[in-house]
């Protein structure tokens, strides 16, 4: 930050002593002037007032569409990376994106940014509106040719704009993050510009969808805005998030660490569970975000959207009645079961490297969208700990708050043990999974396919969560525990051991004690699921539901 | 014949009959036995215990864990099984137990049928060198150079020596193309008699092996025969078996193309001497290599159903379960030779889970995620023992199924083939339908001028994949790009109350640029009801379909012919096509210092450690899957840098096994 902060102003004084002779031609000739800048050798041509203001609106416009100029283009693409406007040509439909706020400038005076030559028409972001797949967004594309993408009052002002636009009509915002991070040399104006920004992700959560795709660097306190909004995509290799630089991390706690090991897409996606997806580069990325923003609806007063949908809502099974394993103890993967129950095994999995013992994603029933969480027998046995409850957590309130409904498919042998999820706080974590669940008054599916055991039980769209319809598959286990652990309990002491575990696996391993109580509405043929699930949103799609008025819940965060 | 099977299967035969094995052949045992009102047990071990042949069979008893040698090959379990569920009479199918006298034997002792022929002719017929024996004397043909057990490498240097190269080692207790290599040389000779003595040693527990001169750019064609325990015994024609890779089938033919009548009948006579001369009954199978010259000479002779058997159902009408059953029982054979008629044609493809770009298929594993057999078509039969949804484990034969298609002529056969194949639907494994496909189209097998070399020759640098003429990948890219638009037009299909109106792209004219390996086509596309028209390389197409977009298949009317594709193509708008070059190539790994597994298997063998200099070809380590092994080599001279596997463990595909500086 120093270092490019010094920079700029050291090629500042040296436009200084120039500015005297620059006056004098303008004063003479009222011809076109050009300035150059010595550190990109690149010549920028102004308008001056001989034109009329078409050939300036004209002019304005040019120079807009080629923001830092075609050497910094050039730069851009070298680095494997689109510009801001080839990144939202790319997102959205042909001839549908209309800019806003093409002429704003920063309104920067010190260290001689109120020169022309440091005036970039539309400034660091192009926003606007447009659609995708007929369907309205609002996005920012930051800018990186223009001053590293650095965010200045008036970028935050034409963000701000676009968010303040969207919410009146509701409609969704998509962010293409690419910026050095603040315009130093607008100091607090441009800290200001972030906490505008910072307080209108707070308002249109749960009113709009807001996605963040970071395809550059997103550093300092820039990163509350993604981290505030509801999705954050990453672009392998090319994006960084992090509050501190590698040098900085140096020198306050002596770690050596790259910028791709502190906050790279690897990281993000895997280890800290910031970011939710991670694409192979702009273009994956970007043609992957339209996909995404399919399965979303415009804002919280839109129903999930319908697709037209080819694959039959009635469609059998059958590879579903053998999935799962005779032996309780054997794993499985859910993702299978979801693939094949989805609509043409079309399933887009949210965050699918981290915490990977519960998946979670959208997909269409019969062409409606539909949040799937489902716990993952393959990894640690599919338990509830810290980072997979706060993930599904997050997921089930999305859907809650955007109509979608939610479909959870239970294998839970239950919350993981040990000191490092007490310390981590497993108790008010886990607490936030229950409350999200307990709170949605979207339509809830679950199927129970094996074990729903203790507390998990209940935490997992159970019947008394208020769970809509509640299915067990003939191989479900709905028990406090396990077999074993039980029998040590409840016969302690007995000396045929064995025995008594038969006795309890025969009472408790199977669906009926849920069944009997009417905890689960139905026992049915796991090869019918999709036909089932398909029908029950159809009569779902009416369920109004309310929670009692309050200013806000306090979720255990 | 609908009134010959009714008497047939009202014959009284056996009231419970168990099948020692598994998947597609115990499914296919399963079914004649149903036909027939036999109540049938099905053995399984652990994992396979919701497999098919489970579910069809009346009763299923667990006998061990997924090793073939603790379940399958387990036959206190199996003996126990007998017992338990009272069974009279065992079908062992083929492999596993289905040529152990031993078997046979304990049976027998227990007063159990086994259903096959009795331990004398297996034993006879099972010992390579005593059978050639007995062929000799029978007045078979038998091929020239032929010599005994070998004990050492230098042994068989010596033997291959005398026979004069090359020369063939295999095991002499097994069957089929396992434990068998080919020599020329004597380096050639010491290892391929280390290979198949362990294989040999792994697959039947009996590491002899023999030698013998190798025939060079044989055909391999085999008799089927019939016999009945009355000194009856029927030649039920010959199947073209010579398509191959590593001595195992993949595609045959009954007939073959090759033969006359005159040869067909003297092969066929020689068949049912040697059965005669071991008092053979049951069904069973006399291997031939027949040269350019039509010269053959007895190979082996199976004595077991083989996995190629139903071709021969299908051109004589006969089931050759049901007749095993029969003689089994001690009924004499109703048929006489001159009531065993050729109807027409049969082909049969082996569809294997393993991937063909591999040296014609190494294994593969994995879930079926979606699995479609094509039988909504006609004159196809599908021998499987999987569904949707089943694995396909390391621990058995990655045989998916055996896909049968029949008709007057073989050119009728064959386009059936063509379509079956194009309509088989597999998701979640790789899989040898590319392989097959191309066999069946290539004009040398349409013309009939194969050989057990066929493969080799045809593709001397490995299985690429079809390579698409130019009018193919028209049609292919403008079917691509077609489904793309129809995909993109479905994406703007919103339904539901719509409080912001959507606008769709108003447009039936796209630009688009579609990727096919490493080149890219533009082409551009328009509109009109359902059909597409594309512009694409100078060319123009037509592209119609329902566009079902749920399909695995997509049928589609292409310039007017219809046609079902399957592919996986990308296609990017003309815009993310440009946009696509200034994106960042990913460095792909250097594969010259790293050794990755090629299959998923069990590691028999480490030959290196960290710090040993190897040199270019040498043997790094040794894997074992689907019992083949499988030596992996240096590609390069290096030192070792580190080792990631030890011996005994199992990896999977891709798996790092061992670093190179």
């Amino acid at each position: 930050m120093m270092a490019s902060f010094c920079a700029a102003r050291s090629g500042c004084e040296l436009f200084k002593s120039l500015r005297g002779s620059f006056r004098t031609a303008l004063r003479i000739k009222y011809g076109t002037v050009c300035a150059s800048l010595p550190q990109t050798n690149t010549v920028r041509w102004y308008s001056v007032s001989h034109l009329s203001v078409k050939e300036r609106i004209e002019e304005k416009r040019r120079a807009a569409l080629v923001g830092g100029g075609q050497h910094r283009i050039d730069a851009q693409h070298k680095r494997g990376k689109l510009t801001a406007r080839e990144r939202v040509q790319l997102l959205l439909d042909p001839e549908s994106f209309v800019e806003s706020d093409m002429f704003v400038e920063h309104r920067c005076s010190d260290f001689s940014m109120e020169q022309d030559r440091n005036k970039f028409p539309g400034d660091s972001v192009v926003t606007g509106r447009g659609r995708i797949n007929g369907r309205l967004v609002y996005v920012f594309s930051q800018d990186f040719t223009v001053f590293g993408g650095s965010l200045s009052g008036a970028h935050a002002q034409k963000i701000c704009k676009i968010m303040d636009q969207a919410m009146t009509v509701g409609a969704p915002v998509i962010g293409l993050n690419d910026s050095g991070g603040a315009r130093i040399q607008e100091g607090v104006e441009s800290l200001a510009g972030y906490a505008d920004i910072f307080l209108r992700n707070v308002l249109a959560s749960g009113v709009v969808p807001q996605i963040s795709l970071i395809m550059g660097p997103c550093a300092g306190g820039a990163v509350y805005s993604p981290a505030l909004t509801d999705f954050t995509f990453m672009v392998k290799d090319t994006s960084y998030l992090f509050i501190t630089g590698p040098d900085v991390v140096k020198s306050v706690t002596n770690e050596d660490v790259t910028q791709e090991e502190l906050g790279g897409a690897k990281t993000h996606t895997s280890v800290s569970g910031v970011a939710h997806h991670a694409f192979e580069n702009d273009v994956e990325a970007l043609l992957n975000l339209r996909e995404f923003f399919n399965f979303l609806p415009l804002s919280n007063q839109d129903p999930a959207p319908i697709r037209e949908c080819h694959d039959p809502s009635d469609r059998l099974v059958p590879s579903l009645d053998t999935i799962v394993p005779f032996e309780s103890t054997k794993a499985y993967d859910m993702l299978d079961i979801i693939q094949s129950i989805v609509d043409e095994r079309d399933f887009f999995e949210i965050m699918p490297n981290y915490a990977k013992n519960i998946v979670i994603g959208f997909a269409r029933m019969s062409g409606r969208t539909v949040g799937i969480v489902g716990n993952q027998p393959k990894v640690a046995s599919g338990c509830l700990d810290i980072n997979s409850s706060v993930k599904g957590a997050r997921f089930v309130r999305f859907c809650d708050a955007f109509n979608i409904p939610i479909i959870t498919f239970v294998d839970v042998p239950g919350f993981l043990p040990g000191t490092a999820q007490e310390y981590g706080g497993i108790i008010r974590h886990g607490a936030k999974l229950l409350f999200a669940f307990a709170e949605a008054t979207v339509p809830k599916i679950t199927v129970i396919t094996r074990k729903a055991y203790g507390g998990a039980y209940d935490v997992m769209s159970s019947k008394h969560l208020r769970g809509d319809v509640n299915y067990a598959w003939p191989t479900a286990e709905v028990a406090v525990m396990g077999a074993k652990g039980a029998v040590q309990i409840i016969f302690r002491g007995k000396e045929n051991q064995a025995e008594a575990e038969a006795e309890y696996v025969d009472k408790f391993a199977n669906p009926f004690p849920a069944a009997v109580r009417g905890f689960v509405d139905d026992i049915i043929e796991p090869s019918s699921t999709r036909k089932m699930i398909c029908r029950d949103l159809e009569v779902l799609s009416s369920k109004k539901q309310t929670n009692p008025w309050k200013k806000h819940a306090n979720i255990p965060l | 014949s609908l009134s010959l099977s009714l008497s047939l299967s009202l014959s009284q035969t056996f009231d419970k009959i168990l099948i020692a094995n598994r998947g597609e052949i115990a499914c296919r045992v399963i079914k004649t036995c149903k036909k027939m009102g036999i109540k049938t047990v099905a053995v399984h071990s652990d994992v396979d215990s919701s497999a098919v042949h489970v579910k069809m069979a009346d009763e299923a008893i667990c006998v061990g864990p997924a090793p073939t040698n603790k379940s399958y090959l387990n036959m206190d379990a199996i003996m126990n099984a007998i017992r338990t569920t009272g069974a009279q009479a065992v079908h062992p199918g083929y492999g596993f137990l289905s040529e152990n006298k031993e078997f046979a034997k304990r049976l027998n002792a227990e007063g159990v049928t086994f259903i096959g022929p009795d331990t004398h002719a297996i034993q006879a017929m099972g010992d390579k060198i005593e059978s050639k024996l007995i062929a000799k004397a029978a007045k078979v043909n038998t091929i020239p150079g032929f010599d005994g057990v070998v004990k050492t490498a230098d042994e068989a240097v010596q033997i291959a020596q005398d026979i004069g190269y090359p020369v063939m080692i295999k095991a002499s207790a097994g069957g089929g193309g396992k434990g068998m290599r080919i020599a020329w040389n004597e380096e050639e000779t010491r290892e391929g008699f280390r290979f198949s003595s362990q294989e040999a040693a792994s697959s039947f527990g009996d590491d002899r092996l023999l030698i013998e001169k190798y025939i060079d750019n044989p055909r391999h064609i085999e008799i089927q025969v019939l016999a009945d325990k009355h000194g009856n015994a029927l030649w039920l024609n010959e199947r073209e078996c010579s398509i191959q890779r590593r001595n195992q089938k993949v595609v045959e033919e009954a007939p073959s193309t090759f033969l006359d009548g005159e040869t067909r009948r003297a092969m066929g006579e020689q068949a049912v001497q040697l059965a005669k001369a071991v008092q053979y009954s049951s069904a069973g199978t006399v291997e031939f290599l027949v040269d350019s010259g039509k010269n053959f000479y007895f190979l082996e002779m199976n004595t077991r159903l083989q996995v190629e058997h139903p071709i021969t159902e299908c051109i004589t009408g006969l089931d050759l379960v049901e007749q095993m059953i029969r003689v089994a029982k001690g009924y004499h054979l109703h048929l006489k030779q001159e009531d065993i008629p050729i109807n027409g044609w049969a082909i049969e493809s082996r569809v294997y889970a393993e991937d063909p770009y591999k040296s014609f298929g190494l294994p593969s594993i994995g879930r079926l995620s979606q699995y479609q057999e094509p039988l909504n078509l006609s004159k196809v039969r599908v021998d499987s023992g999987i569904q949707e949804g089943s694995d396909i484990s390391i621990y058995y034969d990655p045989m998916i199924s055996k896909l049968v298609t029949y008709g007057a002529s073989r050119a009728e056969a064959l386009s059936r083939m063509e379509e079956a194949l194009d309509n088989y639907v597999i998701r979640g494994v790789t899989h040898n339908i590319p392989l097959l496909r191309e066999i069946i189209s290539h004009p040398r097998f349409i013309s009939g001028d194969i050989s057990t070399n066929f493969l080799p020759e045809v593709y001397p640098d490995g299985f690429k994949g079809h390579q698409l003429d130019a009018n193919q990948r028209r049609e292919l890219l403008a079917s691509a790009a077609a489904l793309h638009v129809s995909a993109q037009l479905r994406s703007q299909n919103v339904h539901g109350p719509l409080r912001v109106a959507s606008v769709p792209v108003q447009s039936n004219h796209w630009e688009l640029c579609v990727e096919l390996g490493n080149e890219r086509h533009q082409l551009e596309i328009k509109k009109t009801g359902t059909t597409y028209k594309v512009e694409v390389d100078g060319g123009q197409v037509e592209v119609c379909s329902s566009w079902n977009l749920a399909s695995p298949l997509l049928p589609l009317t292409i310039n007017g012919t219809e046609c079902m594709m399957q592919f996986r193509v990308r296609v990017l708008s003309r815009l993310a096509s440009q946009l696509n070059s200034h994106m960042p190539e990913k460095v792909p790994e250097d594969t010259s210092s790293i050794l990755r597994s090629p299959m998923p298997g069990t590691v028999v063998a480490v030959s290196v450690k960290p710090g040993d200099t190897v040199a270019e070809g040498q043997e790094i380590c040794v894997i074992e899957a689907m019992k083949m092994q499988n030596s992996l080599a240096a590609a390069k001279q290096a030192k070792v840098k580190s080792v990631h596997c030890k011996s005994g463990e199992t990896v999977g595909e891709g798996d790092l096994l061992v670093e190179l500086e």
